[in-house]
């Protein structure tokens, strides 16, 4: 491939691969996300390629890798194009019944088509999906069409044209001032007006400086980042290099978590092909300016996602935040004006020069502009990656969306906002989400986790998990972060193992208040909200426990175990697989646990087919 | 020079000064534990926090690394303030619960209750050392490893560190570990000794265990209802 020196040969570069691929062209598209890997989607393309070949239609059908579809719950998903028909959970055996019937003869295979859970409605087209249709996928979309590998393919779909009109129609100022009149705010989590970081940084004296865009995705449960970069690495790329050329920076790095091997082989890719092309290097397009990229691998430490943290560990030092009195676009990385963003904003940022700064300020609500990614999990029907419009209410996302809770459970709470989000309760459900009613409620956008939690989740429980992780990941430099988190989850680990006292909750509320207000950096501040918002919302749970009672059944040191006996016929399979041999009783006669040798591991309970054990 | 107001006061300071210096300058007292004025700010223990008010914004912030700026109103003892210095200061007794100057400051502030579980730890981790011996010494020999809960002061690999001369000044510096307290009895008392001191018993005994200005022994003593030791 030649360098491209100037407009005209990238829009010829546009022509030639547009005009050489046919939009009629069968066209079946494998998911090859993080979700679908793990269902063995390697197989099921190795299975088309072949078959294609036996059943002779080479030439004739072309296969494409994308990136994550979101609809992980169903994975592996396969749509076949121009018609769009959607296939899920698709295994290499049926990839001959795909070609032979769908391909060769345009017929539906009915059995590999999604059936509504709680209507039975079948679907035939991607777009007809409930769990599609109430999203706007703006960037999420674009992985369909797109091999992460492939640079033709992110051409063939305007990819580069904003850059084209960054560098050629625009000055950095007026990009900078898309950026601001586009209300785009920052994706990792505080929302930071990303324009105006950007013009603090054009702004600052020096003349080196840095743009870097934070991957270090660490929430538990969260990959929307991380599907992005595995999906569409040159979306972040193009981003980066507008984002450069507004602020006045040639060096530019990309953070990404040790975690994430696909998404650096995939941008490693794309940052070679993006250099041949010249998007990257010196004198890109022929404009005059220059820009480069570098990956970095963090080395799985939570805390580097923090802005100076990353930094730190950029700078080949130990990944500890340090207080941002000074702001970091005046002095961050190596003391010299940096602008860090989120791989969702800079994504954002080629859709925004592109498609003008009113397509964006359109969607959302007053304060929080665009579509925001989250990755649904917990106890949801539907698992995988959403992207709504701002404003959308909780409870569109976890009905409408998600699908609802499965087995027919009782919503409990969802968290949003990673560990250091807030439980937000069932009376809350109606919230619209933005960045302003997330927080006022106790919560967090952050970067766009969000776990439901149905009946059976212990509230307590959950703020023990959660303070665990961030015990284990606070850096430990400052006091309250560090002594706090470690007492707080000393105090709640008493009440739900019922050795807690009345005046615990008291003191838990006075800590995590102090943990909120005097730590040094993000992840201090905000730790205490899964403690807050529990207490808040779930009170009496708290309370219950300080009774001596674990409403939710989960608390080991709070619960028995015992047998119905009007239910148990005394089939014996959990007397057979209980390890303590803590089940007594007669063949075909009801049983009973000795309650001082139960441990209360469950076994029983899972493995009874009559529902005779329960817990009081 | 920029003007600023602290607790009121109307004061002067040069430029690139930070709260705590300007505050100390003009006999304002904000604890602190992981500051010296030859080292660099840390910003770790968090007592030196102080409310600062910026264009009708208030927020917190630590003292020793915040710059001064023009017009910025600063309060050093407001009750949020001054409460969540209490608990921070608990939550470092709670782990090292002989340390004198721990137990000093307990006194100073009125902290009169442990309601954690007491551990038994030596170090504060202030990093003092760290960056005594990094920046006064030249040397390196002390760093940090671990994170969170585990973290901890040491040589490199715990073995006698090759750049190390022995000088002893990280034990000069250590706030926390050169004097042990005398007054408690069990690990988790809080001594409260020097609140009940009253200036009399300078007569009485011809060595005191602490000595804290300012105590105001005397008037608090009827209310504690605790002897002098």
């Amino acid at each position: 491939m030649k360098r491209i020196k100037n407009r005209d040969d990238l829009e010829k570069l546009r022509r030639t691969i547009v005009e050489g691929r046919d939009p009629k062209r069968t066209c079946i598209a494998i998911c090859a996300g993080t979700g679908c890997q793990a269902y063995e989607c390697e197989k099921v393309v190795e299975a088309f390629t072949s078959e294609i070949e036996k059943q002779k239609m080479k030439g004739k059908t072309d296969i494409r890798r994308t990136g994550c579809r979101g609809f992980c719950q169903r994975g592996p998903i396969t749509v076949v194009y121009p018609e769009g028909i959607f296939y899920q959970r698709v295994k290499s055996e049926d990839a001959k019944e795909i070609v032979s019937e769908t391909i060769m003869n345009k017929r539906i295979v009915d059995r590999l088509l999604y059936v509504d859970p709680s209507t039975g409605q079948k679907f035939v087209f991607e777009k007809d999906v409930p769990f599609y249709n109430k999203q706007m996928r703006i960037l999420l979309g674009h992985n369909a069409y797109v091999d992460a590998t492939k640079i033709e393919d992110y051409i063939a779909i305007d990819g580069y044209s904003a850059l084209e009109k960054a560098l050629f129609e625009m000055k950095p100022e007026q990009v900078i001032d898309v950026i601001k009149q586009s209300g785009l705010r920052g994706r990792g989590g505080a929302g930071f007006p990303t324009g105006d970081k950007w013009e603090m940084c054009r702004k600052a004296n020096g003349d080196v400086k840095y743009v870097i865009c934070n991957a270090d995705e660490g929430d538990p449960g969260a990959y929307m980042n991380r599907s992005l970069l595995e999906g569409n690495p040159h979306s972040i790329i193009e981003g980066m290099i507008i984002g450069a050329y507004a602020i006045g920076s040639n060096e530019g790095y990309v953070y990404v978590r040790y975690e994430y091997p696909l998404a650096v082989k995939n941008l490693t890719t794309a940052l070679g092909q993006a250099r041949e092309h010249g998007f990257l290097g010196k004198d890109i397009l022929g404009s005059g300016f220059s820009f480069d990229i570098e990956i970095r691998r963090g080395g799985g430490a939570f805390v580097c996602g923090e802005s100076t943290a990353l930094m730190a560990s950029i700078e080949g030092k130990v990944g500890e935040p340090r207080s941002k009195y000074v702001h970091t676009a005046e002095k961050g990385l190596w003391n010299r004006p940096s602008n860090l963003n989120n791989v969702e904003t800079w994504a954002n940022v080629p859709l925004i020069i592109l498609k003008g700064a009113n397509w964006f300020s359109n969607i959302g609500t007053e304060k929080s502009k665009g579509t925001k990614i989250f990755s649904l999990v917990g106890k949801i029907n539907n698992t995988g990656l959403v992207e709504v419009p701002m404003g959308i209410t909780l409870r569109e996302i976890i009905y409408d969306i998600g699908g609802g809770i499965p087995d027919g459970k009782k919503f409990k709470a969802v968290q949003t906002g990673g560990p250091s989000g807030g439980c937000i309760p069932e009376k809350l459900l109606n919230l619209p989400v933005d960045f302003e009613r997330l927080t006022e409620v106790g919560s967090m956008m952050g970067s766009g986790g969000m776990i439901v939690m149905d009946e059976n989740t212990c509230m307590v429980d959950v703020a023990k998990y959660f303070l665990k992780f961030l015990l284990e990941e606070s850096c430990g430099k400052c006091t309250p972060c560090r002594e706090g988190i470690k007492r707080m989850l000393e105090i709640s680990d008493n009440i739900s193992s019922g050795r807690g006292e009345s005046e615990d909750l008291k003191l838990l509320e006075e800590l995590a208040t102090v943990v909120k207000d005097f730590s040094l950096c993000g992840l201090g501040q905000t730790a205490s909200n899964p403690v807050l918002s529990t207490v808040q919302y779930f009170r009496d749970e708290y309370e219950a426990h300080l009774d001596g009672k674990c409403p939710a059944g989960v608390c080991k040191a709070l619960i028995e175990y015992f047998i119905h006996e009007d239910k148990c016929n005394g089939c014996g399979l959990c007397r057979k697989n209980c390890p303590e041999n803590a089940i007594i009783g007669e063949p075909k006669k009801p049983h009973a646990i000795v309650s001082e040798k139960c441990i209360k591991c469950g076994i029983c309970r899972e493995i009874c087919k009559f529902e005779a054990v329960a817990i009081t | 020079m920029v003007n600023l107001i602290i607790d009121g006061v109307k004061v002067q300071a040069e430029e690139d000064s930070t709260i705590l210096e300007v505050a100390r300058f003009y006999g304002i007292d904000i604890p602190a534990l992981c500051y010296h004025e030859d080292l660099s700010p840390y910003g770790a223990c968090r007592l030196c926090t102080v409310e600062v008010e910026e264009k009708g914004r208030k927020r917190l912030v630590a003292s020793c690394l915040y710059p001064v700026k023009e017009g910025l109103r600063v309060r050093t003892h407001t009750a949020r303030i001054v409460n969540g210095r209490k608990m921070i200061l608990e939550l470092l007794l709670a782990r090292c619960s002989n340390s004198k100057i721990l137990q000093d400051m307990a006194s100073k502030m009125g902290l009169q209750r442990l309601r954690f579980k007491p551990e038994n730890d030596d170090c504060i981790l202030c990093g003092l050392c760290v960056r005594m011996c990094a920046e006064q010494m030249r040397s390196g020999a002390l760093g940090f490893i671990g994170r969170g809960d585990t973290r901890e002061v040491v040589t490199p690999f715990r073995e006698k560190s090759e750049v190390c001369r022995g000088c002893g000044a990280c034990m000069y510096i250590c706030p926390a570990m050169e004097l042990q307290c005398r007054g408690i009895v069990s690990s988790g008392d809080l001594c409260n000794s020097c609140l009940v001191i009253s200036p009399q018993c300078l007569e009485k005994y011809d060595q005191v265990m602490c000595y804290v200005e300012s105590c105001g022994g005397c008037t608090q003593k009827d209310r504690i209802g605790k002897g002098g030791k």
